[in-house]
């Protein structure tokens, strides 16, 4: 027994290296966040070579006026609507007892499923009145308040009842309590959601382009089609970017105040005796399901039982699935990888350097994705020329765009880790690289796996991006139906939008059950 | 050998000091114990002397060897130094066994993972996941996994930190059995002075990123160097004194010091509470006093009692004792020896 430790000691110990003075993880972490930020960079530099007397041209001419005017006139309501319609339904949910919540939750998150521009078609499709103004509010709103619903309903999820209850026992009614506790308490989720809101609509092409109502997006698009001017273009998309900072920084304001102070873990949350009004509560969330889920589900079926009458050119939905399936999937396998250093460099050091590097790399969310395939367009025409729309660049903008998505992702899968493994591994005289191969890399791999699936699935609905970076002659499933349904081919297109559908349903369904899991990742319901 | 040697150590998290000069001596097949409240550097110290933590200056050496002197240091893996982090960070995908022969040559493997099996009292549990074990048997890999390639210092992180009360003191005297046996030098860092009390042959408590005291348990416990070393390690009756050589003149007439004091100089001397006696009728050396309060603590009784007659001593004075004392009157004195603290 006391030879357990004496036993077989070398004679001495190993002779010391001199430390190493730049370990290559932080470097790498920094050229991949050097490279995801570069579209902002570049649409800058961009606009700063239209120079002053261009600039003030373009940005006063009165159609900018109206375009700011549409844009934010439109942001406000969608973003009021959906912060309504997505606190009450993450109350019912979470703090109510109305019956079939499971089912609830699942069918209220499912319209994520429907991509804008497929909503757009299923409403002007069956009702050609549907159009304008409150057309934009309709459908955007039905798409969107998943993103407020889900943070909220995690908040409320994860945060005892403890403090309505004493807010109850101070003397204050359910509705005093409601208004002055358990809102403030999900402030930050709120203005998050609303955050991710307004940049989609930033951002939206497809849809607004079919409801025929003009935003900052749907200019930059016609301005680079009609005549081909970068720097104009730039201003305007610089406009976009900045209009994009300023939400981040209201957000940043508002979600600052009242913060969730998480008291006791598996504290059940009593909830709240609807009562008489059960049945209306369930009758206005199934109102709001019929019209958000049920519309498009009717629509594609309408359109794929009246089958494809067109006299455009048909082509195979197998064929545009694989091509586009093939973009996507190299995409999210590029974003995932290269999320894996940055992801790592800021969970090992929680330095100020490593959180900076890691918020430069969630930017991008803020930039609508029309700036980012702008941006890489020009990028290519000034600087890459030979890869001027062939498949790399395609692939270069899934990966700008949806980096955000895959980081959140490889967060996630870290957050699993024990903390202290990787130094007791190195504790049992393994070498860094040695504890990630058989350490760190076989526990996150999984959750890798998942990231990259739902990369994929998100990218394979992408619109706006492709259609200005895709090769020439090249079809992804969202271009096709794009080609249909501007030559009013519904029937056509039916089934490229259903299939779209459908696989956006993973990813949704995944989102749903990381943001409502009772242990909290960084950064997944944001 | 000299064991672990650490001499004016500095350290610190980006601008904000941690470790303000530490020295600390642990000799070899010495189990220490770095006590000291949340935020005092302890873990630090302890990440530091793992390889985790740059030092800014100061040495620390193993063995002879320096590990890291602030310009040039030895990477983790090569210092063999185990390491038992607060909740044991085993690996969860790895079964017992692969844990413990994680840090092994392939060939050594099979029979020193038994054998480390055998010590720690789980023989037959090597196929499970960790996620199988309890909390107490996931302590236990950890430490066999740290000692299995024979490290020459173990470092503990609070490892009894997550389990409850009852099953932390067995597993507490568990480990300090297994790691004598081993003759392992080990240093166990804590906060709970129970724990190092108990556990250590040498404690050295840590403040404000120094070593302020180190001494044997009992040592440290009758003679600490100042009046908070005596407060953090248990209740403490702070009296004021009139030191002289080895006397102190106090408001229980005159007491033999637990060493000399020099020259005569006024300064505190402390009294435990189980130096206090109470009786019910007065005498020399004893002080008029009113019970204020008594609460039975299951093995004895804490009294809490107000001087009279005098301004000399603290408020109140706290005494245990075995049976308990009515409200009213009593008269206290003192046994054993008083020692001298800096306040």
């Amino acid at each position: 027994m006391t030879s357990l430790l004496k036993a077989d000691r070398p004679s001495s110990l190993p002779r010391w290296r001199a430390g190493a003075l730049l370990s290559p993880l932080p470097l790498l972490a920094f050229a991949v966040v050097a490279l995801v930020a570069s579209p902002l960079v570049f649409v800058v530099m961009q606009a700063l070579q239209a120079g002053w007397d261009q600039a003030s041209r373009l940005l006063g001419r009165p159609v900018i006026a109206t375009l700011i005017w549409n844009t934010v006139t439109l942001a406000a309501a969608v973003t009021l609507a959906t912060a309504v319609i997505g606190f009450t339904a993450a109350y019912l949910l979470e703090r109510t007892d109305l019956p079939g919540r499971r089912s609830w939750t699942v069918l209220l998150a499912l319209p994520l499923a429907v991509p804008e521009f497929v909503r757009g078609y299923s409403w002007v499709s069956l009702y050609p009145s549907v159009h304008g103004y409150w057309g934009a509010v309709l459908v955007m709103t039905c798409s969107l308040y998943p993103l407020v619903l889900l943070p909220v309903a995690a908040t409320l999820r994860r945060s005892d009842t403890g403090a309505e209850e004493v807010a109850r026992s101070l003397g204050h009614g359910p509705w005093a309590t409601l208004w002055r506790v358990t809102l403030p308490l999900t402030r930050p989720a709120l203005a998050g959601g609303a955050l991710l809101v307004s940049l989609y609509l930033l951002g939206e092409y497809g849809a607004f382009a079919m409801l025929r109502y003009t935003t900052f997006a749907t200019a930059i698009f016609t301005e680079y089609k009609l005549g081909f001017d970068a720097a104009s273009a730039s201003l305007l998309t610089l406009v976009l970017v900045v209009l994009a900072l300023l939400l981040v920084g209201l957000d940043a304001r508002a979600g600052r105040r009242g913060r969730v102070v998480r008291t006791g873990v598996g504290h059940r949350a009593t909830r709240a005796q609807l009562g008489r009004w059960k049945l209306p509560a369930a009758l206005a969330l199934a109102a709001v399901v019929a019209v958000s889920l049920g519309v498009p589900v009717y629509a594609l079926a309408y359109w794929l039982l009246k089958g494809s009458s067109t006299t455009l050119p048909s082509a195979s939905v197998l064929g545009s699935a694989l091509t586009t399936l093939g973009y996507a999937a190299s995409a999210a396998l590029v974003s995932t990888l290269a999320a894996v250093p940055v992801a790592l460099y800021a969970w090992r050091r929680d330095s100020r350097l490593a959180r900076a590097a890691e918020r430069a790399a969630y930017l991008t969310r803020a930039l609508p994705g029309i700036a980012v395939a702008l941006a890489v367009v020009f990028f290519a025409i000034r600087y890459a020329q030979p890869l001027y729309q062939q498949p790399p660049m395609l692939v270069t903008g899934y990966v700008i765009l949806f980096f955000p998505l895959a980081l959140t992702a490889v967060r996630a899968a870290l957050a699993q880790v024990p903390p202290g493994v990787e130094e007791a591994a190195r504790s049992l005289g393994t070498r860094p690289l040695a504890v990630l191969a058989r350490v760190t890399l076989p526990l996150v791999l999984p959750g890798l796996g998942a990231g990259a699936a739902m990369v994929t699935l998100t990218a394979s609905t992408e619109l706006t991006a492709t259609l200005l970076l895709r090769p020439t002659g090249t079809q992804t499933l969202a271009t096709q139906f794009w080609v249909y349904t501007s030559g009013l081919a519904y029937g056509a297109a039916a089934p490229y939008a259903a299939l779209m559908v459908l696989l956006s349903v993973p990813p949704v369904l995944l989102l749903t059950r990381r943001s409502l899991d009772p242990t909290p990742t960084p950064e997944t319901d944001r | 050998m000299t064991g672990l040697a650490i001499t004016d150590l500095y350290a610190a998290h980006g601008r904000t000091p941690i470790l303000d000069g530490v020295d600390l001596a642990v000799p070899d097949g010495a189990l220490a114990c770095v006590l000291g409240p949340s935020g005092c550097g302890k873990s630090t110290l302890l990440r530091v002397i793992a390889g985790f933590h740059p030092a800014q200056r100061g040495e620390v050496a193993l063995g002879g060897t320096v590990l890291d002197d602030g310009r040039r240091r030895l990477p983790a893996e090569r210092r063999r130094i185990g390491y038992v982090p607060q909740d044991g960070a085993l690996f969860p995908h790895l079964s017992v066994a692969a844990n413990i022969g994680f840090g092994l040559p392939r060939a050594q493997r099979r029979d020193r993972v038994a054998e480390l099996l055998d010590l720690i009292g789980l023989p037959g549990l090597g196929e499970r996941h960790p996620h199988q074990l309890s909390g107490g048997q996931q302590q236990r890999v950890a430490l066999a996994r740290a000692l299995a390639p024979r490290p020459e210092l173990l470092l503990l992180d609070e490892p009894f930190a997550a389990l409850d009360a009852a099953l932390r003191t067995e597993l507490r005297a568990e480990v300090a059995q297994t790691l004598r046996a081993a003759g392992a030098t080990a240093v166990l860092v804590t906060h709970d002075q129970d724990e190092a009390l108990s556990f250590a042959d040498t404690i050295a408590v840590m403040r404000g990123g120094r070593i302020v005291q180190q001494a044997a348990p009992q040592v440290l416990y009758g003679e600490p160097a100042d009046a908070a070393v005596a407060r953090f390690l248990g209740e403490a009756n702070i009296v004021p004194a009139e030191l002289a050589g080895r006397r102190a003149d106090t408001a229980f007439g005159s007491l033999a010091l637990t060493g000399d004091a020099g020259a005569a100089r006024p300064g505190p001397v402390l009294l435990r509470p189980r130096q206090l006696r109470l009786s019910s009728v007065p005498g020399p050396g004893r002080v008029r006093a009113l019970v204020q309060r008594c609460h039975f603590r299951g093995s004895d009784h804490r009294v809490e009692l107000l001087a009279q007659d005098t301004e000399r001593l603290p408020s109140p004075l706290v005494a245990y004792t075995d049976r308990p004392w009515p409200e009213g009157e009593a008269y206290v004195e003192v046994a054993g020896l008083a020692h001298p603290v800096s306040s």
